[in-house]
């Protein structure tokens, strides 16, 4: 038995377990496939979206700095064509020429100069002592000189300070000239230090030789020669538009866009950190894990509880199934006996017979004359009714047991319930005696018959008196059964004055296998069985009981309804 | 003449012996059958058998199928059933079949004489009937 509980234990334990990893297995899967494919195709999609972004503010800015440096360009060259190399020469006028602008652009205008053909500064109007000063070995002389205008990379020059310069090249009386003006840089770097992009978004601005043209905000994630890396890195394209992902010095992912500037001199470069970047998709990504680790955890509890609740339903309904299993084999065990006990009664009575026969030779045979003399003839015919007498009785006890082990008979006729029950009590009194157990009865005489099948009532009167007889068994007592005709039904009440049945057991004793008997004694199925076939009548099967005092039992039968014009026609709803 | 010229049929040997001897001294003319199948032999062979008395319960051709035979085959032969409790029902049944009458074992001998006597009068009357309707036949094609 341990044995056996130590596999169910198993049994549902491994149940459970599976229960448990289907349910995981078929709710997890399918949410992390589509969270995941979620989270890939709005990754995807704010990457594209972002660069785009990115794109769109440093191709802005590019304009803005282009417009700005051919604004500048646009203003020296038109002091240049407005004015004369003689007029601009004169330093008091290029210093008013310098006021104005600054007047009207704030100090983006620093200082203005007046170059000639030998690189020599004719005249000079600015805060710092350049008069006279010569630029003829100097880088953006040179270059200013080979063409129109030039605008210079940033550079110290003979001030010490970073700056640059626009230089635009006239003629006057063969001989060329160049009006320069210096950029003050803070100005310039203001343009770009503005542009910001969420935390960690700057911009710079770099040359052909990967020297900053601004400064830049934070460290620049990039090798030596930023506009070469970020050149050689897009080769591909021939967008306007170079995006490239470069991890700084402190190992983080940063975003650079690049678009080139003063016709690919310089390049405008956009950092951002990617953290920054994709902020809202971290964040997004956050969210899906811990709704994920959450929903799983959610899951693995309810599955937990869920397989725990259904195995404990599926163990009780194997335990019911097991419990209903043994009864159905005691059940089948009592047919048998039945069977059995019937069997045995037939195959006595014919014995049985052959002595009484064969006794019945013997008084034939003593009639002769030979034995009339005999002195113990009176002694032979003596034995001889015994052996009639017993070999009656032999037949009294078959005839009982086979007409109670007899298959039950649904067929409904007219019992009179009092003769039934005459000999249901003669059947028990056997019993009752040894348990100094007395029948009382007080039977109505004129009792009506009623429409039942004679054999379950004896089921039913049976069960009620060996109910009462198991009860009383020990300390012995009284059985009273009366019968009554009360309005159109027949009542009996099975009384008796034993230990009772205690309150809390009175609403359940009709229940299906509710037995206060020990194990193996009782099915609990004869009440149910007893409540059924009343049921079945249209009647009504009551109890009363006061412990230690008294138990009734009354049965209501309704007498037919077509009993006053009885035609032998079926009755109709009787079945209710 | 004997009361009755009768059929024992029953399975338990013992019993048929006994009761051949009680019957014989009763002064009835026992035959005797152990079967069913035997029985309707022992009918074809003595044709002046009347009364049969016919155990229910018996192993192959029971009661029931031997009655429901001889009353096919022999129709004047008259059958006393005899039946344990168990089989009242199979005996009501044989009574509808045309069996004469039923008796419980073990059975006392003068209420089993008197059936007998019962079913050999009425065997002996039908067969009279017939005698005189054949009789009558005759006469009347004669005249």
């Amino acid at each position: 038995m341990n044995q056996k509980n130590a596999t169910n234990v198993a049994y549902y334990r491994s149940l459970t377990r599976n229960i448990v990893l289907v349910v995981i297995a078929v709710s997890i899967t399918p949410m992390i496939l589509v969270s995941g494919l979620i989270l890939y195709l709005y990754q995807n999609s704010y990457r594209d979206k972002t660069y785009a972004y990115l794109g769109e503010v440093v191709q802005k800015h590019k304009q803005n700095i282009d417009s700005f440096l051919k604004e500048r360009l646009d203003d020296i060259r038109f002091l240049t064509r407005t004015f004369t190399f003689e007029e601009l020469s004169e330093e008091s006028f290029l210093q008013d020429r310098l006021f104005t602008f600054q007047e009207e652009f704030g100090p983006v205008f620093v200082d203005l100069g007046v170059v000639n053909e030998r690189g020599i500064q004719v005249a000079y109007a600015g805060p710092f002592k350049l008069g006279r000063a010569l630029y003829s070995e100097a880088d953006w002389f040179k270059k200013a000189m080979s063409r129109e205008y030039y605008i210079s990379d940033v550079f110290l020059g003979l001030r010490g300070q970073p700056h640059f310069i626009i230089a635009v090249k006239e003629n006057w009386k063969g001989q060329s000239w160049i009006l320069r003006a210096t950029i003050d840089f803070v100005a310039f770097n203001t343009l770009v230090e503005n542009i910001r992009i969420g935390l960690t978004g700057f911009a710079f601005i770099v040359n052909k030789d990967g020297e900053f043209q601004t400064k830049p905000l934070f460290d620049v994630a990039a090798s030596k020669n930023i506009y070469l890396d970020l050149l050689h890195q897009d080769k591909a394209g021939d967008k306007e538009v170079h995006i490239v992902e470069r991890y700084d010095a402190m190992g983080r992912k940063n975003i650079l866009v690049a678009d080139s500037l003063k016709g690919g001199d310089w390049l405008l470069v956009c950092q951002q950190s990617y953290s920054d970047a994709f902020a809202d998709l971290k964040k997004a990504l956050r969210w899906t894990i811990l709704i994920n680790v959450l929903g799983g955890l959610a899951i693995l509890t309810m599955a937990f509880i869920l397989s725990g609740r259904i195995v404990k339903r599926i163990a009780r309904a194997d335990q019911e199934k097991n419990k209903m299993d043994e009864q159905i084999v005691e059940t089948g065990k009592l047919a048998s006996i039945g069977e059995l006990a019937a069997g045995i009664a037939h195959e006595i009575n014919n014995p049985v017979a052959i002595m009484v026969e064969e006794a019945g030779w013997i008084g034939d045979l003593l009639e002769e004359e030979e034995f009339k003399e005999s002195s113990n003839l009176e002694e032979f015919n003596r034995a001889l009714k015994q052996i009639r007498t017993q070999g009656k009785r032999c037949k009294d006890i078959t005839y009982k047991l086979l007409s109670f082990a007899r298959k039950t008979d649904p067929r409904e006729q007219d019992v009179q319930l009092n003769e039934l029950l005459d000999e249901l009590i003669a059947l028990s009194a056997q019993r009752a005696k040894y348990g100094n157990i007395t029948f009382k009865t007080d039977f109505q005489e004129t009792l009506p018959t009623v429409m039942v099948s004679q054999s379950e009532m004896q089921q039913v009167f049976l069960n009620l008196i060996n109910n009462s007889v198991d009860a009383m068994e020990k300390r012995g007592g009284v059985i009273e059964i009366k019968t009554r005709l009360q309005g159109n039904e027949v009542v009996i009440e099975v009384t008796d004055n034993g230990p009772g049945i205690a309150r809390a057991n009175l609403g359940r004793i009709f229940n299906p296998f509710f037995t206060t008997k020990p194990v193996g004694k009782g099915t609990g199925l004869g009440l149910s069985i007893c409540y059924g076939i009343i049921k079945k009548y249209g009647g009504k099967i009551e109890v009363h009981s006061v412990p230690e005092v008294e138990t009734t039992f009354r049965v209501k039968i309704p007498l037919p309804k077509d009993r006053p014009d009885r035609t032998g026609a079926p009755r109709a709803g009787s079945e209710n | 003449m004997a009361i009755a010229n009768v059929l024992l049929v029953d399975d338990e040997v013992p019993f048929v012996e006994t009761m051949t001897k009680r019957l014989n001294k009763r002064d009835l003319q026992v035959s005797t059958a152990f079967s069913g199948a035997e029985a309707l032999e022992k009918l074809g062979k003595e044709r002046n058998v009347e009364v049969v008395i016919l155990d229910v319960k018996m192993p192959g051709m029971d009661g029931i199928e031997t009655l429901r035979e001889i009353k096919r085959k022999y129709p004047l032969v008259e059958v006393v059933m005899l039946t344990g409790h168990a089989t009242v029902e199979t005996a009501i049944e044989g009574m509808k079949l045309g069996a004469f009458d039923y008796l419980m074992k073990p059975c006392d001998m003068d209420i089993l004489i008197s059936k007998v006597g019962g079913a050999a009068a009425r065997r002996r009357e039908q067969e009279t009937k017939i005698v005189e309707a054949r009789i009558k036949e005759i006469t009347m094609r004669r005249a």
